[in-house]
């Protein structure tokens, strides 16, 4: 009967996990994630309350991506001002909308594929959208999408 | 001499401690694990047309083949000239783009339909996604119906669109997009 056990209990110890290996595995994973990050540079200054649509399309190669924010100041207090259009850390205001088509074409030799991701809030008004299309007709950055979210 | 030679063999066996490694390398992890945001981008996807020169006209396109949609800065939608609802545009471009000419006044073949949205300048952004997905489902609607009929894919058959679109190679054609070209044209608003 002690025998038994104490065979037992020898024989189980010697079946360990092999961890050795385990540095490695972790390495792997490391690497995913330094491969698939893409840190957040920009902090957007306006509201997008994206809109909701059902004719969804993914968008896997997000390097090509470059967004263009429209939407409401966010003010502090929890405030809106008025519409505005930010890309990458830039505030424009109407006067300036000429200078999106120097820096659209600028991003466009460096990826020729990009696609320009609109996200603009569900206030906005057309007038200000179809302005920003211009420009970037100019720049002949024509790929465009409007960012939207599932419909619930 | 042999003395000389084992001590560089006794040199050679001191090594990096790496039992804290494992550690480390967790520690980047979290790292970025914490840091990654796999939210994909999803949205409508749309090809502006190129800039047109200023001598150049716009391509003719006959009335018949235009589906006209106008949004008015109330939210209100005019349909060939027809005061409507969101709800009836994706039948009403299912029957324009699949007439194939039988009513004269919608568009003679797929290939010439064109849906055109347009806006005023105070219309809201989210009225316009509204009436431009609408669309976009028409159009998906009528490239499943292509995908399962079999009738643009050589007689092969398919459980919808995508199933067709993700068995396609590189070098091949996508015929039935080609056979219903989504053409949704985005008119400018007038000024003022």
């Amino acid at each position: 009967m002690n025998q038994k056990f104490q065979k037992k209990r020898t024989s189980g110890e010697d079946k360990g996990i092999p961890v050795a290996s385990m540095p490695d595995i972790i390495f792997m994973l490391l690497i995913f994630f330094m491969v698939t990050t893409v840190l957040r540079e920009t902090e957007v200054q306006v509201r997008t309350q994206l809109p909701q649509a059902e004719a969804l399309t993914k968008i896997e190669q997000r390097r090509f991506v470059s967004n263009v924010w429209i939407g409401p100041l966010r003010l502090p207090g929890n405030q809106l001002g008025e519409t505005r259009v930010q890309i990458d850390d830039a505030l424009m205001e109407e006067e300036e909308f000429p200078t999106i088509r120097n820096i659209m074409y600028r991003k466009l030799q460096e990826e020729p594929r990009l696609i320009v991701s609109l996200r603009v809030d569900v206030t906005a008004e057309m007038g200000i959208l179809v302005d920003v299309q211009e420009e970037l007709r100019e720049a002949n950055t024509l790929r465009i999408n409007y960012s939207s979210r599932q419909q619930q | 001499m042999a003395g000389l030679l084992d001590k560089k063999r006794d040199r050679e066996e001191i090594q990096v401690p790496l039992a804290g490694m494992a550690d480390i390398a967790f520690l980047l992890l979290i790292f970025f694990l914490v840091v990654t945001t796999i939210d994909m981008d999803t949205g409508i996807g749309m090809t502006l047309p190129p800039k047109l020169d200023e001598d150049q006209e716009p391509p003719p396109v006959r009335e018949r083949n235009v589906l006209n949609l106008l949004l008015n800065a109330q939210g209100q939608l005019l349909m060939n000239d027809e005061l409507a609802n969101v709800n009836q545009v994706r039948e009403q471009v299912v029957r324009h783009v699949t007439n194939f000419g039988e009513d004269p006044n919608l568009s003679e073949r797929p290939g010439v339909a064109v849906v055109s949205i347009k806006t005023d300048r105070n219309t809201r952004y989210e009225r316009y996604i509204d009436v431009l997905d609408e669309v976009w489902m028409a159009y998906f609607a009528i490239w499943d119906d292509a995908a399962r009929s079999g009738e643009y894919t050589g007689g092969r058959t398919f459980r919808d669109y995508d199933h067709y679109r993700n068995q396609l190679g590189e070098d091949e054609d996508n015929e039935i997009r080609e056979a219903f070209p989504a053409q949704i044209s985005v008119a400018e608003p007038d000024r003022g």
